[in-house]
């Protein structure tokens, strides 16, 4: 008798995901995304192409915006990551990114939103006063097939100079 | 972002202003859950097993290998279908499951439902397809010559329609000149970003519900009733938060919850099925690619007689939507101008390529761009600018249209034209660049469009729709109508309409995802009818709920009903009763209503004015009435590579009475950017009915860097039939971008390029160049 196509080679990863530590077994072939969608839940991260082509499922990896899609689970041993889940403190205080996303309009059907709002979190990291090309090209690698842009680059250039620090030292890496 | 000329009327207190949008909280929290977030205990996954040629007999399928491989539960053939095979809203022959042939690469054969993604994929690998390869048809045109082999039993017209006005020989007699041109476009993935999701589970009464990423509930129930064999009661089919759709996930949902819902009707089990891109890519239909041919007659000072065209869409391996697609194709083919003298005739066609149907503009792309640009290639032969020609030649109020139809509305064509052109100075600016000396590097060009657009479905069919208002006895109230968000907005500018009409604010209105068992059925979302369909229907509703709650009110504060006002969650009276602008919280109005037995719940149903069609001559009301649209782009051609940047665009609409400004804008801004995608990047190509690409590093987007300064002026044109005055935004916005860029082009090149997308090759070298065998490597088309 066959057995049940085996895929299932597990070895273990400690992260940190949202502030918080886990130590998970998980299938060898795992993307991250896959990781955080089908092993934890974290259902805001999207997938959209699965060739790191439209970012959707863009998270932060060591202060960095990624693809998930494109990093093996178990290449994130001891690693630091946050997803769309973690950007608030709480339900009822969203973090200036968000927060700027609605009043500009800049959400349309969301799909891309997760992943836009971590790129942009990463742009904010390395560069509290983002010029607008410095805003594109920061997010040329999340498409969005809505807004046309114009709102987003617009939220975030209102950001730009006025983020402080204290909305974003709990996504800053430090080894 | 610049907004020039909104006038706020003053006459609304909400609609008109930008409000954030009631779904945003959770789609930046991540709290939103798509088709692909949802899961159910014990589910099994589906995989589908595609046709191996886009054009083959099938001869044997052999599942018994794959059923036999541990974790699979079920694999599934045409012959296990408990309804009909097909399915389909105009022409039902769509196979769920293709029984006796292939037609496209994207046909499926078989199903299979398992314990994990992983065996489902395997299980595939083991079904064994016996095939006899067909010629492939991939040429609209050549599937029309007698002799072409058929795609279906009957000859492979999926479509025809003709306009008929005037005396089109009389017209070209009367013509000091007269042109002749042909134009292409490529074909289009819609491009939501997310792929196409479905959970089917079996439900009681041996029913089914499916929860998806779908646009059209109402007719993916059909299709799954029919496929199932069961009754529409029985299908119930949810609509999940839905991530982009823009016409695309119709028919290719119908096709994906009948496979999904005869996976867990088969099994007992919920069955999830998801598209990868490739999946998504491959299978899922497309915007027509149309070759088109003009002959345009006109005087010498340029007063246009007579437009002849032909026009073949194709159509693909199924009907789908392509009917009324080319039939407003029809409809619009000579633009928005008066020409006394038209024949217009417009064919789809099967083929073995992948099938086409509903994408923005519907029929409208494909045109704008053929006639703008030919209107411009008009004008330089007769020595005017394009403006001059234009403004000779639009429709105006009560101008007479192609299909007869008199415009009893305000047009605004003139005005729109007006916007985007006076404040670049268009006529000097497009003189000034035809100076340029050959040999710079770098050319600027500016370039004008303009359209007119039939609102809603017009004359295609029944129009018609309903919205629930259910005010709850805290005062705040629910939204229910079988239109749906998309990420159009549609969610807040009909909270909006409704908080305008019974005066509490659009945070106490919760606007329902649609459900099919529990929404009334309104038709498809679809034609940018939504704002103006649920929004009359929503009024009606709110009608009537007032009607009941202003006698209780008119009571309670001891005055006429005339004078009460309901606002910001209150109703009073100011100044007309003894206790002065006592205000009545709407809560306590609600909680008293219902105190006293009175019906807090409407259902406003409304029914679209009449539009009329005679198919002998094209002639007729096609629409209940018209917006209007104009483009201006400037751009910056790379004469080294071919590269052309769009500078600066400006885009005029009139859309009625704008209901949530942000919202419109946001329509333009989106509308723009992908009408710059299919003007300079976009291209679904395919080689003897196989697709050349297959996902997003191949089929290029617009992406944050690609887009231009956009000036957008929306005029307010409220029109009697609209609710408030709307109309429509959402196509317009999306349908002029592509001619305004070509006719920049040539403005800056004198270079016309009359198929799209305007590729660095086609712009450099003024051919198109194609992909033989592998990746990387190129020859030019036709030599």
């Amino acid at each position: 008798m066959e057995t049940i196509l085996n895929t299932n080679v597990e070895i273990k990863v400690g992260f940190k995901l949202n502030g918080l530590l886990y130590e998970k077994s998980i299938p060898a072939n795992w993307t991250l995304l896959q990781l955080l969608r089908d092993g934890l839940g974290y259902y805001g991260t999207k997938c959209g192409c699965e060739i790191g082509e439209c970012g959707a499922c863009t998270v932060l990896l060591n202060g960095q915006a990624i693809n998930s899609c494109l990093v093996l689970a178990p290449q994130i041993e001891g690693a630091e990551i946050w997803t769309i889940e973690g950007v608030a403190d709480s339900i009822n205080s969203l973090h200036p990114v968000q927060r700027i996303f609605i009043e500009y309009d800049a959400v349309h059907c969301g799909f891309c939103t997760p992943g836009m709002i971590m790129s942009t979190i990463a742009l904010l990291l390395e560069n509290s006063s983002p010029d607008e090309n410095t805003i594109k090209t920061a997010l040329a690698g999340n498409l969005c097939r809505c807004t046309g842009y114009v709102q987003i680059i617009e939220a975030v250039k209102k950001l730009s100079g006025i983020i402080t620090e204290k909305d974003l030292e709990k996504f800053r890496y430090s080894e | 972002m610049i907004l020039r000329c909104m006038k706020h009327d003053s006459k609304h207190k909400i609609v008109g202003s930008s409000v954030p949008r009631v779904d945003a909280f959770d789609k930046v929290s991540g709290r939103a859950k798509y088709a692909a977030d949802y899961n159910a205990k014990g589910q099994l996954y589906g995989m589908v097993c595609y046709a191996s040629h886009p054009h083959a007999k099938i001869l044997n399928i052999d599942t018994g290998k794959a059923a036999k491989l541990p974790g699979v539960r079920a694999v599934l053939t045409h012959e296990d279908i408990p309804g009909e095979k097909s399915f389909g809203s105009v022409i039902p022959h769509q196979m769920a499951l293709c029984s006796d042939k292939v037609r496209y690469s994207g046909d499926v054969v078989a199903i299979v439902a398992a314990e994990s993604i992983e065996v489902a994929e395997q299980a595939i690998e083991l079904i064994d397809v016996d095939y006899r390869q067909l010629d492939v048809v991939s040429d609209p045109k050549v599937a029309l010559k007698d002799g072409a082999i058929l795609i279906h039993d009957e000859n492979n017209l999926c479509a025809y329609h003709k306009v008929r006005r005037g005396n089109i020989d009389e017209g070209f007699e009367k013509s000091d000149v007269i042109l002749e041109r042909d134009y292409s476009t490529s074909k289009i993935e819609h491009s939501y970003i997310e792929p196409e999701a479905v959970l089917a589970e079996p439900g009681e009464n041996g029913g089914i519900t499916i929860t998806g990423s779908v646009q059209n509930l109402y007719s993916i129930r059909r299709a799954v009733a029919r496929v199932l064999g069961l009754s529409l009661n029985r299908v119930r089919i949810i609509q999940a938060t839905l991530g982009g759709s823009f016409g695309g996930k119709d028919e290719t949902m119908s096709a994906l919850c009948c496979r999904a819902g005869l996976l867990a009707l088969a099994t007992g089990k919920p069955v999830k099925m998801v598209n990868t891109r490739e999946m998504s890519m491959r299978e899922s239909y497309k915007r027509h690619s149309y070759q088109i041919h003009y002959k345009v007659g006109s005087t010498k000072c340029g007063i246009l007689q007579a437009i002849e065209s032909e026009i073949y869409a194709d159509a693909g391996a199924y009907a789908a939507m392509s009917p009324f697609v080319t039939w407003r194709s029809a409809v619009h083919a000579t633009g928005p101008y008066s020409i006394p003298n038209v024949k217009t005739d417009v064919y789809a066609a099967y083929t073995n390529n992948c099938y086409t149907g509903a994408m923005r503009g519907f029929g409208s792309p494909q045109i704008c761009f053929a006639i703008e640009s030919l209107i411009d290639e008009l004008a330089e032969e007769l020595n005017l600018d394009p403006l001059e020609l234009r403004l000779k030649n639009i429709l105006k109020d009560n101008s007479i249209t192609a299909t007869g139809q008199g415009l009893k509305h305000k047009v605004s064509l003139k005005e729109v034209l007006d916007n985007v052109t006076e404040k670049m100075g268009f006529v000097d600016k497009w003189k000034q660049n035809r100076e340029q000396k050959r040999d710079t590097a770098f050319k600027r060009g500016i370039g004008i469009s303009c359209s007119y657009r039939g609102i809603s479905l017009g004359a295609e069919g029944t129009d018609a729709a309903g919205v629930i208002i259910s005010i709850q006895t805290d005062g705040s109230v629910i939204l229910s109508t079988g239109l749906i968000e998309m990420g159009q907005g549609a969610a807040t500018t009909i909270s909006m309409i409704v908080s305008e009409k019974l005066g509490i604010t659009p945070d106490r209105i919760r606007f329902l995802s649609a459900d099919t068992s529990r929404s009334p059925d309104s038709g498809p979302t679809v034609a940018s009818r939504t704002t103006f369909m649920a929004g009359n229907a929503a009024l009606r509703g709110c009608h009537e709920l007032l009607e009941r709650i202003k006698p209780v009110a008119a009571e309670l504060l001891r005055c006429p009903e005339q004078d009460l006002l309901f606002e910001n969650n209150s109703v009073y009276a100011p100044n007309k009763t003894s206790e002065g602008d006592r205000k009545i919280p709407f809560s306590e109005l609600a909680d008293k209503c219902f105190q006293k037995g009175i019906s807090l719940f409407a259902h406003g149903w409304y029914k679209s004015p009449p539009t009329t069609w005679n198919e002998e001559n094209g002639q007729g009301d096609a629409y209940f009435t018209y917006v209007y649209g104009a483009n201006l782009a400037e751009v910056e051609v790379d004469c080294i590579t071919g590269n052309v940047r769009v500078l600066k665009f400006i885009s005029s609409h009139d859309p009625g009475q704008i209901v949530n400004l942000s919202g419109a804008l946001g329509q333009v801004y989106g509308g723009v950017i992908m009408g710059i995608g299919y003007a300079m990047l976009e291209n679904y190509a395919e080689s003897e009915g196989n697709p050349l690409v297959a996902n997003f590093d191949e089929y290029l987007l617009p992406t944050a860097c690609d887009i231009p300064e956009i000036e957008t002026t929306l005029i307010h044109n409220p029109d009697e039939l609209g609710p408030l005055g709307a109309k429509s935004l959402g196509e317009p916005a999306c349908e002029i971008a592509a001619p305004a860029i070509a006719n920049a082009v040539f403005n800056a090149t004198g270079m016309r390029i009359r198929h799209l997308p305007l590729t660095l090759e086609r712009v450099k070298l003024g051919k198109e160049l194609v992909r033989i065998d592998s990746r990387g490597s190129v020859k030019a088309r036709g030599g």
